[in-house]
């Protein structure tokens, strides 16, 4: 095998696995903004399923019940949120912001009495995490080369959950575009007026995109602390809610090319951590301060109009009051 | 539900204190949960911020960060606009502060560079600012979503410039060179000394006085001047400013420039005060403390001297407290200002309907007792 293909294939892996957190989170962010709900508390929610997950994981030694835990915290973030910005109809920015610090505080000071490990929960082994799963065929086929290759070292032997996340994007798809909840959820964001002379509750389907939301956003999270890492280390998910939102953002709110935003983003840390200290033929050495800032620069270019344009779902950010 | 059935100090006195309540209220809940006495936790807190004069010296420099970032939060605010990248332009506005001083410390002292500092800081913070401004403006961006892109940017592009530029030749922490020391700050302990009070060092100087004189002309600005009327009537209804002849996109962009400043003058206090150098990180989540600090002082200076006050309190008083109750951390702070910006922000209009209907009742009482 090549040394290229090596790297490549290494560098795609790598890929893979910075993706999955985000890819969640940008499909949590998907159900909340296309209902109208901003969601800039991607970050909080992540975070706190992420400490949950480690903390039940570690605690009953089960990676099951440590997603599940972390499923049920990041939901009830999200009712938190809706019931801030749906219910008494508060600033949906703030609220999400409120969700963002809280997270960061509450995992730390929990975390600090309850494990004593300075706002670290303990390694976990076993049954605790989530191993990678080899596809079926992966050692067979896995001489065959190029395709070979790219099914045992790429596509086989990740963690159930990155297979998870991958899956969620074709049924984010499914559900926004092919059900009856779907196609109401678009038209709440887009005019929730219109849906509510329907005879349809704006307020509990603006619920239902919060939760959904929420339980993306655990999967995120148990993935960082229970899958990708093996403990919950304070602010372990360092912007990745952003980015997330950047790229749902880059992708136009649709589950395609935000799923391809993601990869973008994801591509970007890889090679990031792969070129450090590497020069590059013509341009020399870029510095990983500028790879690191370039998701965030990307979308302000987006957002600025220069290519395409972003149009969010019309109605995002305002509270819905009956009595208009 | 119009806001005229109650008066005005239930709407800005009681309302906002019933919100900060419960979130203390909240905070002690999760110190319950964490086994540890909230009772005795507020007795350190108190001790540590205001107990010993080093203390009060602690709190005071605390209150000066959020009173910049608070009314940086609060003039963007009153044009409707959501600025969260106080921290991003606090930090920039630094680097603007330390370049400026550093080219001009070896032949100047404080009292002669400030001015340039000043201006300096202002520029380098309303510039960050002006890209997202420019962009809600005239390109229909959303402000929230650039500021925060813009904190990351900010963050990335000072890492680039501690480690590559600034460093200090030979130094292995990424951070600038010291500022000789005549172009440093006085200290309060300084400026207490020329009178003959001996009081404790602290990181405390005068950027205390500059943070009062902003507040003075935040509320000259806003309250007394056209410019301040029209970001206000921007704020309140933006379709009406364009038609009454306010051009709107212009205000906007001015608006988060004055907010972008504003933010920038954390650098004089810890760039050119406390710290006496840029270094990484310097601004440590003031920015976002200034949204905290802005909601619960409702965006009015006098309000916001007070928020800022207490999260200055709660800063130092968090300290002391990890200090003296080894399970509890600064981070306990951080939980309290989320709580902070939860009641006081997003569930602000929650209490309004009961309160709104308890004050009929008694008020409806009263009159007809009074027939």
């Amino acid at each position: 095998m090549s040394d290229f293909m090596l790297i490549a294939v290494s560098t795609l892996d790598a890929t893979i696995r910075v993706s999955t957190p985000l890819i969640l989170c940008a499909m949590a962010g998907l159900f909340s903004e296309r209902s109208g709900i901003v969601d800039i508390g991607l970050e909080g929610k992540m975070l706190a399923g992420a400490f949950a997950a480690a903390a039940i994981a570690a605690v009953t030694g089960s990676a099951w019940l440590g997603l599940g835990a972390a499923i049920s915290v990041s939901i009830c973030m999200a009712l938190l949120h809706g019931f801030a910005c749906i219910t008494h109809k508060g600033n949906q920015v703030v609220s999400g912001l409120a969700i963002n610090i809280l997270a960061s505080g509450l995992t730390v000071t929990l975390g600090i009495a309850w494990f004593h490990q300075g706002g670290q929960t303990p390694l976990l082994s076993g049954d605790a995490r989530f191993f990678s799963i080899d596809l079926p065929g992966a050692l067979a086929v896995a001489d065959i080369p190029v395709l070979g290759t790219i099914y045992t070292q790429l596509i086989s032997g990740h963690n159930a959950l990155v297979y998870i996340a991958f899956m969620t994007v074709p049924v984010t798809w499914w559900l926004v575009y092919q059900t009856r909840f779907g196609l109401r959820l678009r038209a709440v964001g887009e005019n929730p007026q219109a849906v509510d002379t329907a005879g349809i509750s704006v307020f509990w389907l603006r619920y239902r995109a919060v939760i959904c939301a929420g339980l993306l956003c655990g999967i995120a999270g148990a993935y960082l602390s229970i899958a990708q890492n093996a403990s919950f280390i304070r602010e372990m998910s360092a912007g990745k809610g952003y980015i997330a939102l950047a790229a749902l953002i880059f992708g136009k709110w649709r589950p395609k090319t935000a799923l391809l935003a993601c990869l973008l983003f994801g591509f970007l840390e890889a090679l990031t951590v792969r070129l450090e200290g590497v020069p590059l033929p013509l341009i020399g050495e870029v510095p990983a301060q500028l790879m690191q800032a370039t998701p965030y620069i990307l979308t302000v270019v987006l957002l600025a109009g220069f290519i395409g344009k972003a149009i969010a779902p019309k109605s995002i950010g305002i509270p819905y009051s009956k009595e208009r | 539900m119009s806001n005229k059935t109650l008066p005005t100090w239930i709407d800005v006195g009681v309302i906002p204190l019933i919100n900060v309540c419960l979130a203390f209220l909240v905070s002690g809940f999760v110190i319950l949960l964490i086994g540890e006495s909230p009772l005795e936790a507020v007795q350190w807190m108190i001790t540590g911020a205001f107990g010993y004069a080093e203390g009060i010296g602690y709190t005071l420099y605390y209150t000066t960060n959020f009173i910049f970032t608070g009314l940086a939060v609060a003039v963007a605010f009153h044009a409707g606009l959501f600025n969260i990248g106080g921290e991003g332009q606090a930090y920039i506005g630094g680097l603007g502060v330390g370049l400026m001083c550093m080219s001009l410390d070896s032949f100047m002292p404080w009292w002669a560079l400030i001015p340039f500092a000043i201006a300096a800081g202002a520029a380098f913070g309303a510039a960050w600012a002006f890209i997202p401004a420019y962009l809600q403006a005239y390109r229909g961006s959303h402000v929230v979503i650039t500021t925060i892109m813009f904190n990351f940017i900010a963050s990335a592009l000072m890492v680039y410039l501690l480690v590559n530029v600034l460093i200090e030749p030979g130094s292995m922490s990424p951070q600038s060179r010291v500022l000789a020391d005549a172009a440093i700050l006085p200290s309060m302990k300084d400026v207490f000394a020329v009178f003959g009070v001996n009081i404790a060092n602290s990181p405390l100087n005068i950027a205390l006085f500059l943070a009062l004189i902003c507040c003075v002309l935040v509320w000259l600005l806003l309250w007394h001047t056209r410019l301040g009327y029209s970001i206000r009537m921007i704020g309140f209804n933006e379709q009406a400013a364009v038609y009454s002849g306010i051009n709107t996109r212009r205000t906007i962009v001015i608006t988060m420039c004055i907010s972008g400043a504003l933010a920038a003058m954390v650098g004089i206090n810890e760039v050119m005060g406390a710290q006496g150098r840029v270094l990484l990180d310097y601004v440590a989540g003031a920015g976002f403390t200034g949204i905290a600090v802005s909601l619960m002082g409702r965006n009015h200076p006098v309000g916001i001297i007070i928020a800022s006050l207490l999260f200055g309190a709660l800063y130092q008083g968090g300290a002391e407290l990890s200090f003296e109750v080894p399970s509890i951390t600064r981070d306990l702070v951080v939980v309290i200002q989320g709580l902070v910006i939860l009641f006081c922000g997003a569930l602000s209009l929650m209490i309004k309907p009961t309160i709104e209907k308890l004050f009929m009742k008694f008020f409806a009482a009263k009159e007809r007792a009074n027939v």
